[in-house]
């Protein structure tokens, strides 16, 4: 089985990807990476990651959503947004540690989430 | 009568790739199983071992398969102790960035040394008698 399963839905202009695993240095970080890569060249812009089954990251990983979340944002990417569904309490105190969870848009209710895409 | 008597001790060496961060970790996972340590301090453990043991094969021994990482897990009434050596030319960890400065807090690394102090009650380094750079975690019980 692999490090991280990445599943993709589409709601309305919204690809929620679901993840299942570890986003950890090696398979897992460059499983995010390449979904990530893959939906901006398919032109999606507006990007929700459901952690609620990520039971385990590591500095690689933090460093793989923050990569992720610049190169969304970026405007020469077109600007588009990077949310964060479903943290896990671990997930949520990283986040905390390092003064990210400031940086991100973080929803407990994939309809908020939804809701809050421009 | 001493107090620092060491009760479990274990060497272990992996090759420099990067599936020896879980293999590392699986083997302290089950050190740490056996001596009964909390599930909420095993975390942090974890954390800290798999931090380091990356360090040591990417930036320390820079992914070379020919050389090795060894990691000495030991355990005293009072703490359990983690050493992790590499084969590479050493580092400052002063020169490492605060990774939550904000002029940091968006760059896509720098976080490792940040979790191992974090999550360990000591952490210091040192070049080891013939080179490499020597890495000691404690956790206090």
């Amino acid at each position: 089985m692999a490090e991280l399963n990445i599943s993709e839905r589409q709601v309305g202009d919204v690809t929620v990807l679901d993840m299942d695993g570890k986003i950890t240095i090696g398979e897992g970080s460059v499983a995010l990476r390449t979904a990530i890569r893959r939906l901006l060249e398919e032109n999606k812009k507006k990007i929700l990651l459901n952690l609620a089954k990520v039971g385990y990251i590591d500095s690689s990983g933090i460093g793989e959503l923050v990569s992720s979340y610049t190169a969304i944002n970026n405007v020469a990417n077109g600007g588009g947004q990077l949310k964060l569904l479903n943290l896990t309490q671990k997930l949520q105190d990283l986040l905390t540690i390092t003064k990210l969870l400031t940086v991100f848009d973080v929803y407990e209710s994939e309809e908020e989430a939804l809701a809050s895409f421009k | 009568m001493t107090t620092n008597v060491i009760l479990e001790t274990s060497d272990l060496k992996f090759p420099s790739r990067i599936e020896a961060v879980a293999e590392a970790a699986a083997a302290v996972s089950d050190f740490m199983n056996h001596l009964g340590i909390s599930e909420e301090v095993a975390f942090g453990v974890d954390m800290a071992v798999r931090e380091a043991i990356t360090n040591a094969v990417v930036h320390g021994n820079k992914l070379d398969a020919a050389k090795v990482v060894e990691l000495r897990l030991r355990n005293t009434p009072e703490a359990f102790e983690i050493t992790v050596h590499d084969q590479g030319t050493g580092f400052n960890p002063n020169d490492v960035p605060d990774p939550t400065k904000e002029e940091n807090i968006l760059k896509a690394s720098g976080r490792g040394i940040f979790f191992m102090r974090n999550f360990m009650d000591e952490v210091d380094w040192s070049i080891g008698p013939n080179g490499g750079t020597n890495v000691r975690m404690v956790k206090r019980l």
